[in-house]
């Protein structure tokens, strides 16, 4: 039987990929949030996942306003690194499970999540940062990757009680399929920013930390949370962290923290990093 | 039941709603196009010839040309996709930002690494400076 192992939260500011492809990440403005990301990139180690369902937004590249799926999955065997307009990011491609992809969307829509299948999709900094982030500098990435993309780009993105609903319908899945499979779940984006109008440069510390500490001890409290009030307090780009919720509501009731990264600036971004573990896995 | 709009009362935010989407949708797809190398080099090769294969409005277009990244929120651009023209540009996302809140390039890099603009008096459009 699948079960879930482990849950990340992680920020995807594209300037950190940017820093790793160009070899800049040991310099004096990058080096603390590398150095920073090192237990987590151990802890997962350990973790030793056989297959990631990783959720995060695409930023027009696989996806535009032309149509604007609120979840979709990718089933493919393999997924191309986009092209975002300046060339792909140098980064191996990301292979698939179709299988347990199939699997969940079948089960997540007879449990009423009405999934967008996406049998052909490029993925964007959104899934590699992350992974970048949590796997290293690597020729070939150490799972099989599920794309979850969530939209947060056209307003209203799905509510963050309806993210942490996906979620328990995802570990209900996760549970059913057959195999004996490790799966983590990633919840990427986040934390407060904002890279739009006047307001840009936008850092809510005391948000961030209140967001972390729900995060480990009462998600229930942080989907209360309106989208105005993610915006108004965590900037307007801070709505992502809807994404971490749908992580959090895969991993059961109660976590244990193994690791928790927080950095300002990186990049326009606060950055944040989470590393939980279910407690009944 | 209708969206509530209470987004409106933060300051400097251009949240792209229904509204929004429905003014700025070619604009948007225009800068979704150059995702694709060729056309980036057909746009740098003749910038109002290429934006006239999209139908944009004449103040969509005049924000483009002008590099008017406010201005273009303000016309139903998002900045995902804005951002792009940026990157054709040469442009960092940093740059961008510091050119819609009007602050010199370095003056925005300084307040980023004090921390970030403070959500004090940012909250409302009242209490905004």
């Amino acid at each position: 039987m699948a079960r879930i192992v482990g849950g990340i939260a992680c920020s995807h500011v594209p300037a950190i990929g940017a820093a790793l492809d160009k070899g800049n990440a040991g310099n004096p403005y990058w080096k603390p949030y590398f150095d920073g990301t090192i237990p987590a990139r151990e802890w997962l180690e350990k973790i030793r996942p056989d297959v990631a369902i990783l959720i995060y937004n695409d930023h027009a590249n696989a996806l535009s306003l032309q149509m604007i799926p609120t979840f979709l999955m990718g089933t493919a065997e393999l997924f191309p690194v986009a092209d975002e307009g300046f060339g792909p990011r140098p980064v191996p491609p990301v292979y698939g499970h179709p299988k347990l992809a199939w699997h969940l969307i079948e089960n997540l829509i007879l449990d009423e999540f009405d999934m967008t299948i996406a049998n052909e999709m490029p993925v964007d900094h959104g899934l590699t940062v992350p992974l970048s982030v949590t796997c290293g500098q690597v020729d070939r990435w150490p799972f099989k990757v599920i794309p979850l993309c969530v939209n947060v780009i056209q307003y209203p993105p799905p509510t963050g009680v309806r993210c942490y609903k996906l979620g328990q319908a995802i570990r209900r899945a996760v549970e059913e399929f057959p195999e004996d499979l490790r799966v983590v779940v990633y919840g990427t984006g986040g934390m407060s920013h904002q890279l739009q109008g006047e307001r840009a440069g936008l850092v809510n510390r005391d948000f961030d930390a209140m967001f972390l500490d729900g995060m480990v001890n009462d998600p229930q409290k942080l989907t209360k949370l309106s989208h105005t009030e993610y915006m108004r307090e965590s900037g307007s780009e801070g709505i992502e962290m809807v994404m971490w919720l749908a992580m959090r509501g895969a991993l059961g009731g109660k976590v244990r923290e193994a690791y928790r990264f927080y950095r300002v600036p990186t990049s326009n971004t606060a950055s944040g990093l989470l590393c939980l573990e279910p407690v009944n896995p | 039941m209708a969206a509530p709009r209470d987004y409106e009362s933060i300051p400097g935010t251009y949240v792209y709603d229904a509204e929004r989407g429905r003014v700025g949708y070619h604009l948007n797809m225009f800068c979704m196009s150059l995702n694709d190398p060729k056309n980036r080099e057909a746009f740098k090769a003749d910038e109002s010839a290429y934006l006239d294969r999209f139908p944009l409005t004449p103040e969509q277009k005049e924000s483009v040309l002008k590099r008017d990244w406010l201005g273009m929120l303000k016309v139903g651009g998002n900045i995902y996709y804005t951002i792009k023209i940026a990157f054709c540009d040469g442009l960092t996302f940093q740059d961008v930002a510091g050119m819609m809140c009007s602050m010199p390039k370095e003056e925005y890099a300084k307040m980023m690494m004090a921390g970030g603009r403070s959500p004090e008096g940012n909250r409302y459009k009242e209490e905004a400076k």
